[in-house]
């Protein structure tokens, strides 16, 4: 319902290379997943995001009660406070493709039209 | 010891943790499996949301154990509304950290997966509410909701085995909630997972009459009851109604009470029926049944001793009004409380409504003497079999308490009144047969002791009026061999000599 009501005639764009990106990743612990994840991100924000992003990781095993408030459930999760709309990504964000899709910085594929 | 080590430990029944709902502690033995979880599934508006609520609230209020509650489908403010319309507030238990609510929103639109993941998150989370609080009690309704947000399914399934398994080792007695599905007993085959315990909550329709029905179908390590069980939600929560009977283990009453007829207590050894047995009055319409049942009533006021009245065929009213024909006053009594009248239609509500009303109403009252007229009206709202469970149960119910219960039953076929339709004379200690003789071309109503267990009882059909004065029994009169009954005892009392004894056979039962 969001996905079509945002999409009105011509298919949804990425992101404006200017606008600012509020990321906030959780994590449980420094496991293998924990630190995939982390390399993904730094390297994704590297390419993407250079200069113009801010990230939390936010490890819950020390502050459990911050699952709440961004409805965690999976982990990693990987959220975008800004720009808005809110979008989560859960995974250790290995699938780079699905990544950038989920961050609105590659157009999701024609494949639904 | 080396002697000790050869043999074989004891065997521990399951420790349980009991719901504090009514009836379903019975069936299940004494409660949920202690510190396991059990799954309770069915469709949608079957109950599993108030069941799992009234097991935290119950928890929280009667047996010091706190609880979570995880929900996956309603938000915090629906949960409390939910709660609220049941008479639950959450919110001073909450803040007494007997409670924890908590929300999982599980949105799919904003969800994109992008690699290997797991719930620790929600692990964390619960973990977190668990510590929180101490809670000995959780639930999670619905869990099945995450399929509906990732869709890597052999990720989930491995994690809430992990879940359960986790559970298991936190200690805590757990409900996880599943929607039935096609084919299994849940969309997603939790009930893989979960084998301690398994209940089926269903919400049917027969013959126009929702009805719900609750089954234990699994129960790892324990007896339990296996029959589906009625259940009922009102105002006041959950109440389940096991079929199975209560058990021949209440205590007997030598004390006796009056029928309200003195010359019925005179058949009945001259004393009356037993206090807490249950009594039959069976006949076709217009035998006068509901009169002996007013008269039972009545006796009881007088002995400032409370009755409870179930109507199932007239109102209030016009009992008051019929009763006042025959020189019943009932009215002192309804003003005085002693007496109350409940009237319903049989239809108005299902089988398992009316059960659960009438056992809530006599924990309630409390009354020393019940009268249920007619049982029969019943059947009209379920099967002769569910019928007659209903009875045995709430006969039983009435034992444990010393309630003396009247029950009236309308015979359709006057020369069989033994084959009452509901079969549930075996039930009864005292059973009186009312019939309309129709001989000679005038009808006469005759009375007859068919069993009264326990003491000694005439076998005499005996033949009474109703009058303004009230209900009297008429003498016996023989002649011949015969006796005589109707116009044949006026001639006889005109024409011939009439020895007038009182021939009160005494009997003792075979």
């Amino acid at each position: 319902m969001k996905a079509k009501s945002r999409r009105t005639s011509k298919p949804r764009k990425t992101r404006a290379p200017s606008e600012f990106f509020d990321l906030r990743l959780y994590i449980a612990g420094q496991t293998a997943r924990s630190l995939a994840a982390l390399a993904n991100l730094q390297r994704i924000c590297d390419e993407h995001l250079e200069g113009r992003y801010r990230l939390e990781v936010i490890d819950l095993l020390e502050r459990p009660q911050l699952a709440r408030g961004d409805q965690i459930f999976a982990l990693p999760t990987l959220v975008r406070k800004l720009p808005v709309p809110i979008r989560k990504l859960v995974g250790d964000l290995s699938d780079t493709e699905r990544a950038l899709v989920g961050l609105d910085l590659r157009p999701r594929a024609a494949s639904r039209s | 010891m080396p002697k000790a080590a050869t043999r074989p430990a004891p065997i521990q029944p399951v420790p349980k943790s009991p719901t504090g709902i009514q009836g379903l502690d019975e069936i299940t033995g004494g409660g949920l499996p202690r510190g396991r979880p059990t799954l309770v599934c069915g469709g949608p508006g079957c109950g599993k949301t108030i069941l799992s609520m009234e097991f935290l609230i119950n928890g929280a209020r009667q047996f010091d154990e706190p609880g979570v509650f995880l929900s996956f489908e309603e938000s915090l403010e629906d949960l409390t509304v939910n709660f609220a319309s049941l008479g639950l507030d959450p919110r001073p238990l909450a803040a007494r950290k007997k409670l924890a609510l908590d929300y999982v929103r599980v949105e799919p639109n904003e969800i994109q997966e992008t690699g290997g993941y797991d719930l620790d998150g929600l692990f964390i989370r619960l973990e977190h509410a668990i510590d929180s609080i101490g809670a000995k009690r959780v639930v999670l309704d619905t869990i099945e909701t995450l399929f509906s947000g990732l869709s890597d399914t052999r990720t989930l399934r491995a994690e809430l085995r992990r879940l359960f398994n986790w559970l298991r080792t936190k200690g805590v007695t757990a409900i996880v909630t599943g929607e039935r599905g096609d084919g299994g007993m849940t969309r997603h085959g939790l009930e893989e997972y979960i084998t301690d315990c398994v209940i089926v909550l269903d919400h049917r329709v027969v013959d126009q009459n929702a009805t719900r029905r609750l089954r234990v179908v699994k129960y790892r390590g324990s007896t339990h009851g296996a029959n589906e069980s009625p259940f009922f939600i009102d105002e006041s929560g959950l109440s389940v109604l096991p079929i199975a009977s209560l058990g021949l283990q209440h205590r007997v009453s030598p004390g006796r009470l009056s029928t309200g007829v003195a010359d019925l207590d005179e058949m009945l050894g001259s004393k009356g029926y037993f206090r807490g047995s249950s009594i039959l009055i069976s006949g076709s319409a217009g035998t006068g049944k509901t009169s002996l049942a007013g008269y039972f009533a009545e006796a009881a006021c007088r002995r400032r001793e409370s009755a409870l009245y179930f109507a199932f065929e007239e109102s209030a009213a016009q009992i008051v009004r019929n009763l006042g024909s025959i020189g019943l006053n009932l009215e002192p009594w309804l003003r005085k409380g002693l007496l109350q009248i409940h009237a319903a239609r049989p239809t108005t509500s299902g089988l398992e409504g009316h059960l659960s009303a009438m056992h809530r109403l006599i924990e309630e009252k409390k009354p020393r003497v019940v009268v249920v007229d007619p049982i029969s009206n019943l059947i009209s709202v379920g099967t002769s079999l569910e019928v007659k469970a209903m009875l045995a149960r709430l006969i039983d119910f009435m034992k444990v308490k010393e309630t003396t219960a009247l029950f009236t039953s309308l015979t359709i076929d006057d020369s069989h009144p033994e084959g009452t339709d509901v079969g549930i004379s075996s039930f009864m200690d005292t059973w009186l047969v009312l019939r309309n003789v129709e001989m000679n071309g005038e009808r006469t109503r005759t009375l007859d002791v068919v069993k009264s267990r326990g003491m000694a009882h005439s076998n005499q059909v005996r033949e009474f009026v109703l009058t303004h004065e009230g209900l009297k029994l008429l003498e016996v009169v023989r002649h011949e061999g015969r006796v005589l009954i109707g116009s044949q005892r006026a001639a006889h009392a005109t024409d011939g000599p009439v020895a007038p004894r009182r021939s009160q056979k005494r009997a003792t039962r075979t």
